[in-house]
């Protein structure tokens, strides 16, 4: 499918260096197409062919992907916070104020941060309901399911980390609370409240934790589990179609049986 | 007819013996999981610090003499009360053992109430209404040599031990 304003575009593509960037080779065709995606290593994670009426607003709504958009403008714009905020009782509360006050683009920088993360905690929830309500959570997708729900408690961790560095009252109080909702586990409370804090209160200890928590941590874990949750969504027969007969799968999908024995 | 007899005894000593080959496999899967459970453990004792810059547990709460008789006395810095009543004196927490909020001394109605979620405490720390689940902790109460009274808030003693003067 040839289009005259590509021209420039496709001359690119013939290019020496293009085509030693990206192996897959200009074109349209189909084969082309399909090795676009299947020979990078970001986007071969995903399926080289989605059913058209996938791509339809209804039928996901793109809140999963709505969801991945929101984690990299935290990414980025969590990344620029960190230009400015150190991490030390003394002058974590005076960063926050200096973004907030001093710094150019500070207030939008941090805004943005905060309004991504309350929306990319309410887009989870709402692509769970999504997968739950239409039924995409069942067998071959119930793994990718739990690694959902690994995400949707990462996602609340980096939430919970992230509310304590503004270093104010309510951070303080916050933190306490959830410190000592964790000493109420049995047996191990107490411990884990300890190690959470390094401490018996929310002091320059607890401060530093979350930091690297929340800033190296949590989003190391949540880039590597979201790379795992979309490559499951093409391991696993990709996005889920609602069937008109529920009981029938596609032979791709019954290769094992219950006990997980593969029959072909 | 040597190899005919050692295929004769090799399964005999296949049953008694394993193969070198699997004898160090184990040895060394066993030496892994022993590092790794070191590992765990080192983890575990580097993730605990060992010396804390936190204020002391240890507080003087001054004479006896700045608390008259029937006064409950809270002490906001190291979250503490002192109380004086006819048995004696002694101290409470008085950090919430709901969520950890700091509690309030009502005078007038008689109770230690939390601002953050309506817990009530009677002056003896006893749980009288709201979602507490416990009662305020006594605390280890002391004279020092100077008689001054000191409190170690690190040490939960039983309820009504009073300290008599």
């Amino acid at each position: 499918m040839p289009r005259r304003t590509d021209t420039y575009y496709e001359k690119l593509q013939r290019t020496r260096i293009w085509r030693s960037i990206f192996r897959s080779g200009a074109g349209y065709s189909t084969l082309h197409r399909a090795l676009a995606i299947q020979q990078n290593i970001f986007l071969h994670l995903f399926s080289t062919k989605v059913r058209r009426r996938m791509l339809t607003f209804r039928a996901t709504w793109y809140l999963g992907a709505l969801t991945l958009g929101t984690f990299f403008i935290l990414v980025v714009t969590g990344v620029l916070l960190m230009l400015y905020y150190h991490p030390s009782v003394p002058q974590a509360y005076a960063d926050m104020k200096d973004l907030k006050f001093v710094v150019s683009s500070g207030m939008f920088l941090r805004n943005l941060h905060r309004w991504s993360a309350h929306t990319m905690v309410f887009l989870v929830f709402a692509h769970m309901f999504k997968v739950f309500y239409r039924g995409a959570y069942r067998p071959p997708r119930q793994f990718n399911w739990v690694i959902g729900v690994v995400l949707l408690l990462t996602t609340l961790l980096l939430s919970y980390t992230g509310y304590l560095l503004p270093w104010d009252q309510l951070a303080f109080w916050a933190i306490t609370v959830g410190s000592n909702i964790a000493s109420a586990v049995p047996v191990f409370g107490d411990k884990v409240s300890f190690l959470m804090l390094g401490g018996h209160q929310v002091n320059a200890n607890a401060l530093l934790r979350f930091y690297v928590l929340h800033c190296v941590i949590l989003p190391l874990a949540a880039a590597l589990l979201i790379a795992v949750h979309m490559w499951r969504i093409r391991k696993d027969g990709g996005l889920y179609v609602r069937q008109s007969q529920p009981g029938v799968e596609s032979p791709r999908e019954s290769h094992a049986d219950e006990a997980g024995v593969v029959k072909v | 007819m040597s190899e005919n007899r050692m295929s004769e005894d090799q399964p005999r000593l296949a049953e008694h013996l394993i193969s070198r080959r699997k004898l160090f496999a184990k040895l060394g899967a066993a030496s892994l999981g022993l590092a790794a459970t070191g590992t765990l453990g080192l983890t575990y004792r580097f993730l605990s610090p060992n010396v804390l810059y936190e204020a002391s547990p240890i507080v003087n709460a001054g004479k006896p003499d700045s608390y008259p008789l029937d006064s409950v006395t809270i002490d906001v810095n190291s979250a503490i009360y002192l109380i004086h009543v006819q048995e004696g004196f002694f101290s409470l927490n008085a950090i919430c053992t709901h969520l950890g909020c700091m509690t309030v001394w009502k005078p007038d109605l008689d109770v230690i109430t939390c601002p953050c979620h309506g817990s009530q405490f009677s002056r003896e720390g006893q749980k009288l209404d709201g979602p507490a689940p416990k009662p305020l902790p006594w605390l280890k109460t002391w004279m020092n040599d100077d008689g001054e009274i000191m409190v170690d808030r690190s040490t939960v003693i039983k309820p009504f031990e009073f300290l008599r003067i």
